[in-house]
């Protein structure tokens, strides 16, 4: 584990550590308002690591993550609903097809050297595709929804993530913490530095012997059994799942937000981008209260407009800008970190 | 299920899909020009589908009159994006130039949904409830006049790009972009102009699409969507193909919607884009490039 901290200044891991210290803590402090608030942060932080993997190190745009999310909730779900399988079980399959479909996609793009703009439309199609079928799938509910049986828990029943919003809440934070220090890992293993050089230029990676087709799937993949993975916490977590929610492409804009605004391609980006979008949002909810104002759309304008101000003024997004001015890189030159 | 009846339906998702083909066509000359993918496509149709809403309950004009002023509209709001926020981005990463028009798209729907609120709206005119009788074949009046006017605004523009000065200027752009420089052109100017004409292509093609069909605020990431399969099937960049594949997924999600159910008719259309994507990635009347 110590070579992750190499080169890394000690205000940066002093300030690493009271921020995990402040996250570990604050549900014995915060209110069920505010708790609700950091899980919808952390989700945010955690989808969007997953994605980060696929655009941020590999290079290839996903506009369809959304799809992993529903399989991984509507496949566990539906096992613990129908079958009584515990979710901790349930998610062996869920990954497992979500992996597949991941690789199917892949296989279709890559094999036919469709990239770019193209990839991205054929990952909305994808996504696109399984929200019409589950529209129409009644076996879960079809449009109408799917629903879990929610009860007032005096107990956590952790085997079936039966329980309070504490224990969901360190489920995520652990999932957060582990998906990140997977990220930290990849970047530092041969996968990773593959990554890096087919993002750069994938002619060049070719031309250097990299098997690019292969790199690109492992991934895709990856990517999206980890996407799913957070789509089995969203099922347990709301509960409910509508197909015109969950598979609809705003969800996965929402996903890709976080990392875009945080900056693509850095470990940190997600978690910040999450931090500031989740904030910001809230704060604007309650302002928006105190001022009495109820118009829909306001949040998402809002939204469009920061998209838009990061987009067009910091094209590398707010996290490596704001890493300088805090003194924290490395002392090594590093990209990512 | 008489053959009369599937005649309708298939004429009927012909015409459609023509002023499908109007849209992808203002996507497709933008992207073979500029090489910017408008992501913000449909949203900028919804956007003259509710001036139509206004004008009509306004001052009642008849959509195939409104047909200039909104194409008019639409032609500047395309030219003043290119200038003030999509100039900049030209030379930056493709999923940058991405994300900046996802941000227009979302200010977009909101910024209707928070003028117009969320509910469904359509306009009634004088002959929404016409229709044609081609031997047994009944064919709605409004779908009929919305092709037509499509279809001339698609002849105008070809015509403009082969026979105008500056559409043959602009084609050049396309063709070589330091060419273009070298030779003089002022391609800043002209990307805005290419810009503004594919704007006011979906001008004009929202307005005929209001002619047969309803508008939500929401509804504008979905024809953002048809637009893209459709001018991936005809093939990125063709303008040909951009007609052709508007009146193939036109046809398509006719078909699919009657004979399976209509609401899981875009599932046809995604079909047709896998299976173009896979086996000819270039589309159906693209020119084969990098």
């Amino acid at each position: 584990m110590k070579f992750l901290l190499d080169g890394v200044p000690r205000s940066a891991l002093v300030l690493l550590a009271l921020f995990f210290a402040g996250l570990l803590f604050a549900p014995m402090v915060a209110n069920d308002y505010v708790l609700v608030v950091l899980v919808t942060i952390l989700y945010f932080a955690y989808a969007g690591q997953c994605w980060n993997i696929m655009m941020g190190f590999a290079g290839q745009l996903s506009l369809g993550h959304a799809l992993y999310i529903g399989l991984g909730a509507y496949i566990t779900a539906a096992l613990y609903v129908k079958f009584g399988v515990s979710p901790w079980i349930g998610l062996f399959p869920a990954l497992a097809i979500s992996g597949a479909v991941g690789a199917l996609i892949g296989f279709l793009a890559f094999r036919f050297g469709v990239s770019g703009v193209y990839f991205a439309i054929l990952t909305i199609a994808f996504a696109e595709f399984a929200r019409i079928g589950f529209d129409h799938f009644t076996w879960v509910g079809g449009a109408g929804g799917f629903f879990l049986p929610v009860a007032n828990y005096t107990q956590n029943d952790f085997f079936n993530l039966r329980g309070s919003q504490r224990m969901f809440y360190y489920i995520l934070l652990a999932m957060t913490v582990a998906v990140f220090i997977l990220c930290h890992l990849l970047l530092r293993s041969r996968a990773g530095y593959y990554w890096l050089a087919i993002r750069e230029s994938p002619e060049a990676a070719e031309a250097l012997g990299i098997n690019i087709f292969r790199y690109k799937m492992y991934a895709v993949v990856l990517s999206a059994a980890l996407t799913a993975l957070g789509g089995v916490f969203f099922a347990f977590f709301y509960n409910n799942l509508f197909p015109e929610q969950v598979f609809h492409i705003s969800r996965s804009i929402e996903i890709i937000l976080g990392p875009i605004i945080g900056g693509i391609g850095t470990l940190f980006g997600p978690i910040v981008g999450a931090f500031l979008l989740t904030g910001l949002a809230e704060s604007l909810r309650e302002v928006m209260l105190r001022l009495g104002v109820d118009l829909p759309g306001v949040k998402q304008v809002f939204y469009g407009f920061c998209l838009l101000v990061v987009v067009m003024f910091l094209p590398d997004g707010v996290w490596p800008p704001l890493k300088k001015k805090l003194g924290l890189d490395r002392d090594t030159e590093r990209k990512e970190g | 299920m008489t053959t009369e009846v599937i005649l309708k339906i298939a004429i009927s998702g012909v015409l459609t899909g023509l002023v499908y083909g109007l849209m992808a066509l203002g996507l497709s000359v933008i992207f073979g020009v500029v090489r910017v993918v408008n992501f913000a496509h449909g949203e900028m149709m919804t956007i003259a589908m509710y001036l139509v809403i206004v004008l009509f309950s306004a001052l009642g004009l008849d959509p195939l009159i409104m047909l200039v002023p909104i194409s008019a509209v639409l032609f500047a709001l395309g030219y003043l994006m290119q200038r003030a926020i999509i100039n900049p981005f030209i030379n930056r990463p493709e999923h940058s130039q991405f994300m900046l028009l996802v941000a227009v798209a979302i200010v977009m729907v909101n910024g209707l949904l928070l003028i117009f609120g969320p509910d469904s709206q359509g306009i009634t005119t004088a002959y929404s409830f016409d229709s044609f009788d081609l031997g047994g074949v009944i064919i709605d009046a409004g779908k009929v006049y919305a092709a037509i006017a499509a279809l001339l605004v698609a002849v105008a523009l070809f015509a403009f790009f082969r026979l105008t000065l500056t559409g043959k200027a602009i084609r050049a752009c396309a063709d070589n972009y330091h060419g273009a420089l070298v030779v003089g052109l002022n391609v800043k100017q002209l990307y805005a102009l290419t810009f503004g004409i594919g704007a006011a292509c979906v001008g004009a093609a929202g307005t005929m699409l209001m002619i047969v069909t309803d508008v939500t605020p929401a509804i504008g990431p979905a024809y953002t969507l048809l637009a893209f399969v459709i001018v991936i099937t005809g093939g990125l960049g063709s303008m040909p193909g951009a007609i052709v594949g508007g009146i193939l997924i036109g046809l398509t999600e006719a078909l699919g919607g009657f004979f399976f159910t209509p609401s899981a008719k875009t599932m046809f259309s995604f079909a047709i884009l896998v299976l173009v994507l896979l086996f000819r990635p270039q589309g159906i009347m693209g020119r084969k490039t990098a």
